[in-house]
């Protein structure tokens, strides 16, 4: 019975529409995750994006605003951290300064209590402490498993970074938690100590079969270790995968242009099968798409082939790096800087002809194609919404009041250097390359995204105004079953 | 102007601000190994005044009084003053600013305020003068510098360390006796040793609601209002601020081991 209600257990952590929010700031969105027992799954994205937020709901320090987080189909979302069988990996390993080596390892195990296996009058387990000699034996074993068999004795303070690091893994793993989570724990670390490590956590996760969440920020670190790899962005999960499905099929352009170099296009599918992009066809192994739907396109700096004389595109080279094994080039071709890489080497100012295989283009849905917004009416030509008024064109007798929808094409938005000369302020977040031209995404005030699509080039962290001219706003009375989040 | 007449005014300014300093204190002590009535007169070198101290009850009762006082309250400063420490460097930003500035106050504020507080507020509760109101007002005016001591101490600490000790398995009390506490014992042992020094030499406050208990700066003004400059209140006031300089220093080189210890 015990055996089969635990292979029952497939999933060892759900967590289930979980939100939470700091002061008004969504940090997790709505999350929903499953890990299974004994994968190691990396929590990847930029700063800020969630990641620590989700796991620190894991380990129990942070409560969610909302939903619930299951281990083994119990719901532990109020349980505090003391009491649930989770151990965690700090990113600056959170020693404790006042004890040595072992007491450190030893400091969980003296506050475990163990079943007996015997029961009391009421029936209820008995529970007793580890003894000394258990408590030796098993700090012996993990720092054997770390390398650190004499060290012991040693003080914290004394040891080098990845020793520290080595023991604040040996200190959560000695307590045999269901869940290890390691928060960045190779942050720290240089360059050289940080691939060891890598191997070594790896290995380590392979030999003590405990369920590995792992947070990092290092798209090569989550690719090489993990079994399963969530790519998050904005407090939401992009994409959740094996790492090969990751960079083969990313789920959309964020993703793509996080995990490893792309070329990310825009495209329009012809029919099933046919993408075009840089105007030319190429066959694709996609479908399912609207005929002429607008898509965002992937291509791989490894799967562009470059021949002098033949080919789909026409481009001239502009750069050369050697990178070791292979030279990355950047190649201009029909307005669109590709990169690409190839063993052999093309001098910049050649002409070239490039290509790509069906199988080296992946073909995404467009994230959005609109930016759509709930606001209300101010007065005849005036429409209120994202926190500012913009003028419009009131051609369908709106009234004062009316809540609407209003939607704004990416390519009709006006940023301004100078916030003062829009109507809105908001901050640029992000800015994909797209071919010809660029796709900023901003965050205003009021916390809503715009998509701008633009030939400028903004940076990260920029502060900038939104203009939009009357006649490209278009708004229309909201419709009952389109009510709420029309923001996202 | 150069530089070398910059740094010879800078070290005659220092020269003279350190000899109005401590001259007069050296001429004291000085001045208590020999046992002339008046001081300035040297009757050749005795260690008599000291004898007298030592043998002397009263002032032996006051420094016990002393000794008793500066113990008990340095001990209640170190522990309320600590918890105070923990609890305000929790809080969030704006609170914190407040709370920082209302621990602050019995330190900035003029003694004799303080002082007549005091005595109006024992007076209203009803709790006589005399040991009660010392230890309670010796707490008080100490417990700000516990808080000064320990609260760097909580800065430098890993903030990941109070849930380290959640993490395997500690209690939230457990944690802070076992993790936090340990981490600010430096921070709390200087400030007791403040706390203690500050209470031994407080007179103002003491004045006002020492009932009839009497302390050593208390015992030194009576006997030099009753009796003029009794010739023993020389070897008293040395052995003082021997004892002070001692602590003091002995304090410096612990921290600064420890700062070497750390650098390591």
């Amino acid at each position: 019975m015990a055996v089969t209600a635990r292979e029952k257990f497939d999933n060892i952590i759900e967590i289930k529409n979980v939100t939470k929010v700091f002061d008004g700031i969504t940090a997790v969105d709505d999350v929903n995750l499953a890990v299974k027992r004994g994968e190691f799954v990396t929590l990847l994205g930029p700063s800020g994006c969630g990641k620590t937020t989700l796991l620190r709901m894991i380990a129990g320090f942070e409560m969610p605003t909302s939903g619930t987080i299951m281990l083994e189909k119990q719901d532990v979302t109020a349980v505090p951290p003391h009491l649930r069988p989770i151990n965690t990996v700090f990113q600056k390993y959170a020693l404790f300064p006042h004890l040595n080596v072992f007491k450190n390892i030893a400091f969980g195990l003296k506050l475990k209590r163990i079943p007996t296996g015997e029961t009391d009058k009421k029936g209820k387990p008995v529970f007793r402490k580890f003894t000394k000699d258990e408590i030796a034996e098993k700090v012996e074993r993990v720092l054997k498993l770390v390398n650190l068999e004499t060290y012991g004795h040693r003080n914290v303070t004394g040891l080098s970074g990845g020793q520290q690091q080595r023991v604040a893994i040996a200190r959560a793993i000695v307590c045999e938690p269901k869940v290890l989570l390691l928060d960045e724990p190779l942050g720290a670390l240089d360059l050289k100590m940080r691939k060891e490590m890598q191997l070594e956590l790896a290995a380590m996760h392979k030999n003590i079969g405990i369920t590995f969440i792992y947070v990092t920020h290092d798209q090569e670190e989550a690719l090489t270790m993990s079994d399963k790899v969530v790519v998050m962005t904005d407090g939401a999960v992009q994409q959740y995968g094996t790492p090969k499905a990751i960079y083969d099929e990313p789920a959309n352009a964020f993703v793509a242009d996080f995990i490893g170099e792309s070329n990310i296009l825009s495209g329009v599918m012809k029919s099933d099968f046919l993408v075009e992009f840089c105007g030319t066809k190429f066959k694709c192994l996609d479908k399912g798409f609207a005929p002429d739907e607008r898509v965002d396109l992937v291509v791989r700096p490894e799967d562009i082939f470059i021949a002098p004389k033949k080919g789909a595109l026409k481009g001239e080279v502009v750069s050369t790096v050697f990178k070791g094994t292979y030279y990355e080039m950047e190649i201009l071709a029909e307005g669109y800087q590709f990169t690409v890489q190839n063993t052999v080497e093309r001098k910049p100012g050649e002409t070239v002809f490039l290509s790509v295989e069906p199988d080296g283009i992946h073909i995404m849905k467009k994230l959005k194609t609109v930016n759509e917004f709930i606001g209300t009416v101010v007065d005849e030509t005036t429409v209120e919404f994202c926190g500012g008024k913009f003028e419009f064109v009131n051609s369908s007798g709106l009234q004062k009041g009316d809540a609407v929808r209003v939607t704004v094409p990416f390519d009709k938005v006006e940023l301004t250097d100078d916030e003062a000369d829009g109507c809105i302020g908001a901050n640029v977040t992000q800015t994909f390359y797209k071919g010809t031209y660029y796709q900023v995404q901003v965050y205003t005030d009021d916390d809503t995204d715009f998509f701008i699509d633009t030939v400028d080039e903004w940076d990260m962290g920029d502060r900038v105004g939104i203009k939009i001219k009357p006649e490209d706003i278009k708004v229309e009375p909201v419709t009952e079953n389109a009510e709420g989040d029309g923001n996202d | 102007m150069n530089k070398r007449v910059k740094s010879a005014l800078v070290w005659a300014f220092v020269t003279v601000m350190l000899a109005i300093m401590y001259v007069p204190i050296l001429i004291l002590i000085i001045y208590s190994f020999t046992d002339a009535k008046a001081l300035g007169v040297w009757n050749g070198f005795s260690f008599e005044l000291y004898a007298n101290l030592f043998t002397d009850a009263e002032i032996m009762g006051a420094l016990g009084n002393s000794l008793i006082l500066a113990a008990v309250s340095a001990f209640l400063a170190t522990v309320l003053g600590t918890a105070a420490a923990v609890g305000i460097y929790y809080m969030k930003a704006k609170r914190k600013a407040v709370a920082g500035f209302v621990a602050n106050i019995t330190m900035e504020n003029a003694e004799i305020v303080t002082g007549v507080a005091f005595m109006m507020f024992f007076l209203a509760v009803n709790i006589g003068y005399g040991w009660g109101a010392l230890i309670v007002a010796h707490t008080m005016i100490t417990v700000p510098y516990v808080i000064l001591s320990v609260t760097p101490k909580l800065s430098q600490l890993n903030p990941n360390l109070y849930e380290a000790g959640l993490d395997l398995g500690a209690s939230p009390i457990g944690s802070m006796f076992r993790v936090v506490i340990p981490q600010l014992i430096p921070g709390m042992i200087s400030g007791f040793i403040m706390a203690f020094t500050l209470s031994l030499d407080d007179f103002i406050v003491s004045k006002f609601i020492n009932g009839g208990v009497e302390t050593i700066p208390i015992y030194l003004y009576n006997a030099l209002a009753k009796r003029g400059a009794d010739p023993t209140l020389r070897a008293l006031s040395s052995v003082l601020f021997i004892a002070v300089l001692t602590v003091l220093i002995a304090l410096n080189i612990v921290s600064a081991k420890r700062r070497k210890a750390e650098v390591k």
